[in-house]
């Protein structure tokens, strides 16, 4: 390191370790603050001597392992008996002592790591390779076998000379003058580190770009894609009829799609009955599949006015004589088989789906043509519910 | 020589100056290799592609390669990952626990053993994830919010696992190199060569030997040491959950930790006996690693050889006590049955030889030494092989008992971990000091300020 002619400190070397303990004990007393001590190994007592304080670390440790620790507990809880209850063998979800091994480990993971971190960036504030001590004689002793000790300019009673005779006189090896070095300057154009800048965003990327699109398509990284299976529509060379996928047993019926007995005839002469309850919840869902399905056609409250302007054939209102005389079991008839220009909605809306339909449509006919009755059904309902 | 137990032990046998000790610990990094050491790192490396080699045949054409089948699920695999561990323990135990218990001779060796430690832990956790067959999935083991909702299971054994090693895994590296900043300082400030310097100012961080650091880096080795020695309990510990939580008979035992801990510090200090005795020839360090220091570690061997012991044998009485039919039967088939071999290579390497230590010209003649150590190193893989092993290859279901036939691929992976081992031991000797310089120069005598009561 080049140095510029402004002072750091004042340095000496002494070469037993009593004399450098006296030292320290020395410079204390005489009111300096700003100094250290360099010794190429822990000295017993030197803490006391210099007047330090013991150390603060063992608090970062402490609270980053107990925070590390109940984290994860509360992590664990969460995960596997709120968010993804797993069952295994009908344990209960959350039971202490299976989650103690994981809790201790990150107890110690972060306890360990923080102390480290702490103890690096906060406690030493290292890195700093470029401290005015690095690269001098002074540095190059006291890393081996001799005790050092330096005062700098920074602390208020600083004084070269008398500092020097003070060392002399507690019998220093020698004594030191440590000079800053000087201060570099590092352009942000600099050319060498342009180049290096584009060297390292050329690679990063370039790695990127083979890694993923390239290396992740060679065997075997590519068995998720390639995989020894048939595909849906695969043709297959095993079986006779050379489809991969198997078709059913006549006669098999797929879960939830009981065969409907009236399917196709136009006007049957007898229909199911609605094995339905109209409950609150069975009129919510009727109402949400009602306006998905019917409304486009037969309009938001069933009254024939569709919203398609015209683009297909407007759906009947359901308000007249003729559909409030229908049975339930032909509304449902309807819906399951279609009529005239509207298609049958079996294959997209369930059985449960199509009944709540044909209850919500009873509800919005009784709403239309209400009668005196309901009105003080609907009063009394209301007042009794405080409204 | 003669021993006197009261007294703290002197490293030297004339007071050796503080520069001598430097010089000596870093002249493997300051002078060229010589040609042996080069036909040594050719070797270990062959090994260790040769490793290398069958994995990647074991990833391409599957974990059929291997001897496993459907009765034996946890052939080489496992018995290769816990034996691994069990190496890594001793260096812990040394650098940690003895510390805590002020056992200023470790100071010679904790260095070593650390990173012995740190390597057969790389070797260990190589096991787990190759033996997933995709080890490319691995990433799975670790919790992340994925779009599936989808979390380890972390009340399984095998999850604890990955959370123990790869724990211990950190907290020994950072502990190591906690340990190794201030020598690399001394390196940085010795060395000449341009690019020699740059990497131990790098690796250094600085460090000026401050006293103002040294007072927060004492606390947090001894907050590290803390810290390790439940740590390396724990690792081993969770790692025998993985057999005494199932319920497979001679696995599900309460004994199984204290007893997998006690043979991972019986096997791990074997290891480390093994590396030094060959370490301090090569280096002439047999004044800083001394002779004492290997009796002691030998007393440690027989102690923790005596505890495997006797954990043999509760194992067999239990299974007796018990009255459970099913475990009298795997004790009996153990001792007498497909693999009464292994069984009785076990017990005669790991309980047999060590009861030699007793005698303290044993405890103290290298190649008698060396050749117990060796064997103890063998019996401690059987034990984890017939744990394994003679445990699985009964099933519950007659139909598919088996016996268990290691494939060629098998053999190369564990000689190729064997490889990577010492691969990784060799090219840490040359680039790392060996030994804690700044630890070592604080016991040397006269080191510390007499001033003080002379309680130093």
């Amino acid at each position: 390191m080049a140095r510029s002619n402004n002072l750091h400190s004042v340095a000496a070397i002494f070469d037993t370790p009593n004399k450098i303990i006296k030292a320290a004990e020395k410079v204390r007393d005489e009111g300096y603050n700003k100094f250290d001590v360099n010794t190429p190994y822990p000295l017993h007592g030197m803490d006391k001597a210099m007047g330090l304080s013991s150390s603060k670390v063992g608090f970062v440790t402490l609270f980053c392992g107990l925070f590390g620790g109940s984290f994860i507990l509360l992590f664990m809880w969460w995960t596997l008996a709120k968010n993804y209850q797993l069952f295994i063998g009908g344990k209960p979800f959350f039971a202490l002592p299976a989650f103690i091994p994981i809790t201790f480990e990150i107890t110690v993971l972060i306890g360990a790591v923080s102390t480290f971190i702490a103890l690096i960036a906060v406690f030493f504030k290292l890195p700093f390779n470029n401290h005015p001590l690095h690269d001098t004689d002074y540095m190059k002793t006291v890393s081996v076998d001799k005790y050092g000790i330096y005062i700098t300019t920074e602390d208020p009673k600083f004084d070269k000379e008398k500092i020097i005779s003070l060392f002399k006189s507690l019998g220093a090896v020698s004594t030191d003058l440590i000079y800053l070095p000087k201060q570099e300057k590092f352009s942000m154009f600099n050319l060498k580190f342009v180049l290096f800048l584009i060297f390292v965003a050329v690679g990063t990327s370039g790695s990127t770009y083979l890694l993923l699109n390239k290396l992740m398509y060679i065997t075997p990284f590519d068995w998720m894609e390639f995989q020894e299976k048939y595909t849906p529509q695969e043709t297959s060379l095993f079986f006779g009829d050379r489809r991969s996928m198997r078709t059913p047993v006549d006669g098999t019926v797929a879960k939830g799609f009981i065969p409907y007995p009236y399917k196709g005839i136009a006007n049957p002469t007898e229909v199911l009955s609605n094995p339905t309850i109209p409950t609150e919840d069975l009129l919510k869902m009727g109402k949400k599949k009602y306006l998905t399905f019917c409304s486009p056609c037969h309009g938001n409250f069933a009254e024939g006015d569709s919203r398609l302007n015209g683009q297909f054939p407007n759906g009947p209102t359901l308000h007249s004589d003729k559909i409030i005389k229908y049975s339930d079991g032909m509304l449902y008839h309807i819906i399951t088989n279609g009529q005239n220009a509207m298609p049958a909605y079996d294959l997209q809306i369930t059985r449960h789906e199509r009944w709540a339909i044909v209850d919500y449509i009873r509800v919005l006919q009784r709403a239309k043509n209400a009668k005196n009755s309901d009105l003080v059904e609907i009063k009394k309902e209301s007042t009794t519910n405080g409204q | 020589m003669s021993l006197d137990y009261s007294k703290d032990m002197v490293q030297f046998t004339k007071e050796p100056k503080l520069v001598e000790l430097d010089n000596l610990i870093s002249k493997p990094m300051d002078t060229n290799p010589s040609r042996k050491y080069f036909i040594a790192l050719a070797f270990t490396s062959s090994l260790m592609f040769l490793g290398f080699l069958c994995i990647g045949y074991t990833f391409y054409f599957g974990i059929g390669a291997w001897g496993n089948n459907q009765t034996i699920a946890w052939g080489f695999g496992i018995t290769n990952f816990v034996f691994w561990v069990g190496i890594a323990h001793a260096g812990t135990l040394i650098s940690a626990i003895l510390y805590l218990l002020r056992q200023r001779w470790r100071n010679a060796i904790a260095r070593f053993a650390e990173a012995m430690t740190i390597f057969a832990v790389i070797c260990a956790g190589l096991f787990p994830i190759i033996h997933t067959g995709r080890p490319w999935l691995a990433g799975y083991l670790i919790p992340y919010p994925n779009s599936m909702n989808l979390w380890p299971n972390f009340i399984s054994p095998l999850d604890w696992d990955v959370f123990a090693v790869s724990t211990y895994f950190t907290v020994s590296l950072l502990f190591w190199y906690l340990g190794l900043v201030p020598d690399f300082a001394i390196l940085r400030d010795r060395a000449k060569d341009r690019i020699k310097k740059l990497i131990y100012t790098f690796f250094s961080l600085g460090w000026r030997h401050s006293n103002r650091h040294w007072r927060d880096y004492e606390k947090a080795y001894m907050v590290f040491a803390g810290l390790a020695t439940p740590l390396v309990l724990s690792v081993h510990t969770v790692v025998s959950f993985d057999f005494a939580a199932a319920i497979l008979p001679g696995w599900h035992s309460t004994i199984f930790p204290p007893y997998f801990v006690a043979g991972a510090i019986f096997s791990g200090f074997a290891m480390v006996v093994t590396a030094l005795v060959v370490m301090r020839k090569v280096f002439d360090m047999e004044n800083i690693i001394t002779l004492n220091h290997l009796e002691k570690m030998n007393k440690i061997i027989l102690l923790t050889g005596s505890m495997v012991g006797y954990a043999y044998l509760m194992e067999a009485f239990i299974s007796w006590y018990s009255g459970v039919p099913t475990e009298q039967y795997v004790a009996v088939n153990r001792a007498f049955g497909n693999y009464a071999w292994a069984y009785w290579t076990t017990v005669s390497c790991n309980v047999f030889f060590p009861q030699f230590f007793w005698f303290k010209k044993v405890r103290r003649s290298i190649p008698l030494m060396f050749i117990v150590v060796l064997l103890v190193n063998v019996g401690m893989w059987f034990e984890r092989y017939v744990i394994i092993v003679s445990s699985l290859h009964r099933d519950f279901l007659p139909s598919s008992w088996t016996y268990f036939t290691p494939s060629v691929i098998d053999f190369g992976i564990l000689i190729g971990s064997f490889g990577l081992f010492f691969t990784l031991v060799l090219i840490f000797t040359r680039t790392m000091p060996v030994i804690a310089m700044s630890e070592i120069k604080g016991i040397v005598e006269g080191a510390q300020p007499s001033h003080d009561g002379g309680a130093h």
